[in-house]
């Protein structure tokens, strides 16, 4: 049965029979008792208008004495009638009021309300673990592409701030423990319209129990994951987890590539971030001697990323024996000038505050900018709210943990083909990279640009497949601006693979032929999108595209063209 | 022996009895039947839906709606003599007294599959 209106029975038992006895005994005294009518005759009150009387007598309306005054003896029975049902109400509504009170019943309520939201979705939809600040990200990022989204996290206050907040879609969020199979099945995971599970919470093992147990009761779906250690990455790497993130990891490849290549960097920076954002800038770390303050989980993942790359590095940690630093690291905070010196901030050309304790990293940067103005400025940002004082320090790159994670799992998410892209961009150099830069920069105006997939399939283009059923069709013809033919619509193909996996095409160019299958990853403004979904789905609007002219639509017109022809 | 279940056979049962000792007599006839016994009817149907309240178990469900539809019925019936004694023109007649009858009727042979359910349910117990 269902739960809620189970809970309400079994409570609301005893005053239901309370009520009940009250009533029946009112009404069996009002009947018995002997009165007199309006002409003197005796009288007796029949059942109907006994339970009138009481009706309105109980929740004290009171019309008065109906439909005959009232003899003595009545009057006498109908007072004691007024203070039995009349407390038998009272009780009744206190254990009513209490019951909504009651905090089983309201947390079968919510439950209720959710597991409803959660049968209503009839839209792809992904399952979000954890809503901290990364989650909130995310879950923006995700509505504002059209995805819903549900959400899990274990504590009542960010399920509370997710229901204040203002987003364009209702989000179904649920206060348990993720790691629990009843509640990631509850939340949606048979749902067939579930997408897959993305695991964001603080702790490892957690994320590491959701994976499994995604992997075990719907082993379809895709899973992406957070994990902060090596050992759990590849334990979860082992049984099949879709992407693994590691946001220390996805930063010291992102500071070494910056050093290798600002171009690559640059591109990888456009076509990670949120779209919408503000453009960000270029950036070009010096190379030399750096700094690196804080030799823990991220401290360890830039020394790899900037040792990759040639740089040297000293080492500042307060505990040298306890991250297992090599032997020539300084010991100390990093905060002090003393410790700063001894590290040769003088002669450095870039710094990392790279703790776990954002005071401290804040006064690292202002101690060394102080020391050595000219140093490239890298600063760890551990908690959204200190954003603005990072924003007003003069750091040049912040890594933003929460950024990190959700852009990276935007983009699993969102645009499968990213990550093939990127990779297969770091085979290029860095001139190439620029050229690409410079392109995407002309299509977008100073926001991130969006970035889609378009499958030539059925579902997806079926005019276009109508016409390479007898006919070729190039990239650059679909691109066309139907306003100005000469010109393309505002957006740039990054890559294009084969329905087969045979091949796979880095920008490709115009002349490129396009066959069923083909997936196409696109890169542009947000108007570009529906400008080229209508290509692939109405006949007419492509074939204007190739030929430039209107073609007669109804049968009618198109006989008349052809006699006129 | 256990008290609730003593108190909840006795209602249950009780139910039965009233309602049939209602519907017997001739049908059209108003002398044999007594108002006072469709109201004690009434009460105790609506005690015994009540005590069914909150039973998950699948003959609870089942002892649930039987005592819904009798006291349905019962409500019918309650209903349609209030009309036939207040508003009617031809106040309690044969065909009156006939459907509130009738409409018993129905609520009594939804109070015996309730005791049937009652009795099946304990034998099956076996203890």
């Amino acid at each position: 049965m269902d739960k809620v209106l189970f809970l309400f029975l079994r409570r609301m038992r005893a005053p239901l029979l309370v009520l009940m006895a009250a009533y029946s005994i009112s009404i069996t005294g009002l009947v018995l008792i002997p009165g007199v009518d309006d002409q003197g005759e005796a009288w007796r009150m029949d059942f109907f208008h006994a339970f009138y009387f009481v009706t309105y007598t109980a929740p004290t309306i009171g019309f008065g004495e109906i439909p005959y005054a009232f003899t003595e003896a009545q009057r006498m029975w109908a007072a004691l009638t007024i203070y039995m049902s009349v407390i038998a109400w009272l009780y009744a509504i206190g254990r009513i009021l209490g019951l909504v009170q009651d905090a089983t019943f309201r947390l079968a309520v919510s439950q209720q309300a959710f597991d409803r939201s959660i049968r209503r979705l009839s839209a792809p939809f992904f399952i979000v673990c954890g809503y901290g600040d990364t989650g909130d990200l995310l879950v923006r990022a995700l509505l504002r592409r059209r995805k819903r989204v549900v959400v899990i996290d274990i504590n009542q206050d960010r399920i509370t701030d997710l229901a204040l907040s203002d987003m364009d879609y209702h989000v179904p969020g649920l206060c348990a423990d993720a790691s629990s199979s009843a509640r990631l099945r509850s939340a949606g995971l048979h749902n067939p319209f579930c997408q897959g599970v993305v695991a964001l919470t603080d702790s490892d093992d957690v994320n590491l129990k959701i994976a499994i147990t995604v992997k075990l009761l719907n082993p379809e779906l895709p899973v992406i994951c957070r994990a902060e250690s090596l050992d759990t990455e590849r334990n979860m790497q082992s049984f099949g987890t879709e992407h693994v993130i590691n946001p220390f990891e996805t930063f010291g490849d992102r500071l070494a590539l910056a050093l290798h290549s600002p171009g690559h960097h640059l591109l990888h920076q456009w076509l990670s971030s949120v779209p919408g954002s503000d453009l960000p800038m270029p950036l070009y770390p010096p190379r030399g001697r750096w700094i690196l303050c804080g030799y823990g989980r991220f401290g360890k993942a830039v020394h790899q990323g900037l040792r990759r790359e040639g740089v040297t590095t000293v080492i500042i940690e307060e505990d040298p024996e306890g991250t297992g630093c090599s032997s020539d690291c300084v010991r100390g905070r990093g905060t002090e000038a003393d410790t700063l010196q001894q590290a040769g901030i003088d002669g450095a050309v870039g710094i990392v505050a790279g703790t776990n304790h954002d005071t401290n990293n804040l006064s690292i940067l202002m101690t060394a900018h102080e020391l050595n103005p000219d140093l490239f400025v890298v600063g760890r940002q551990n908690k959204d709210d200190n954003g603005a004082l990072f924003a007003a320090g003069h750091v040049d790159l912040v890594m933003r943990h929460s950024e990190i994670l959700a852009e990276a799992v935007l983009a699993h998410l969102t645009s499968p083909l990213l990550p093939l892209f990127l990779k297969l961009a770091r085979e290029r150099d860095d001139d190439w990279a620029n050229e690409l830069v410079s392109r995407i920069g002309a299509v977008t105006d100073d926001r991130v640009p969006e970035l889609w997939t378009v499958p030539l399939t059925a579902d997806a283009a079926p005019a276009l497949l109508q016409r390479l059923r007898h006919g070729t069709l190039s990239l650059g013809q679909l691109l066309v601006d139907p306003g100005r033919r000469d010109q393309q619509i505002p957006c740039v193909a990054l890559l294009l693979q084969r329905g087969d996996g045979s091949e796979k095409l880095v920008t490709p160019d115009d002349e490129v032929p396009l066959h069923p299958g083909d997936r196409i990853l696109f890169s542009g403004q947000s108007s570009a999108v529906s400008r080229i979904n209508r290509a692939l789905r109405n006949a007419h609007h492509l074939e204007f595209l190739i030929t430039g002219k209107d073609q007669p639509q109804g049968a009618i017109w198109r006989h008349i063209a052809q006699r006129g022809a | 022996m256990n008290l609730e279940k003593v108190v909840f056979g006795f209602f249950i049962i009780l139910a039965l009895t009233l309602n049939f000792g209602f519907f017997l007599g001739e049908i059209d006839n108003p002398e044999h039947h007594n108002v006072y016994e469709l109201f004690a009817a009434i009460v105790v149907n609506l005690i015994a839906t009540v005590l069914k309240f909150g039973d998950r178990t699948q003959t609870g469900a089942l002892l649930l709606a039987t005592s819904l539809v009798a006291v349905l019925q019962l409500f019918a019936a309650a209903a349609v003599w209030a009309y036939a004694v207040n508003i009617s023109a031809t106040g309690l007649d044969g065909m009156m007294m006939a459907s509130i009858v009738s409409l018993a009727g129905g609520a009594m042979l939804a109070n015996v599959i309730s005791v049937v359910l009652l009795i099946a349910d304990t034998v099956n117990l076996r203890r």
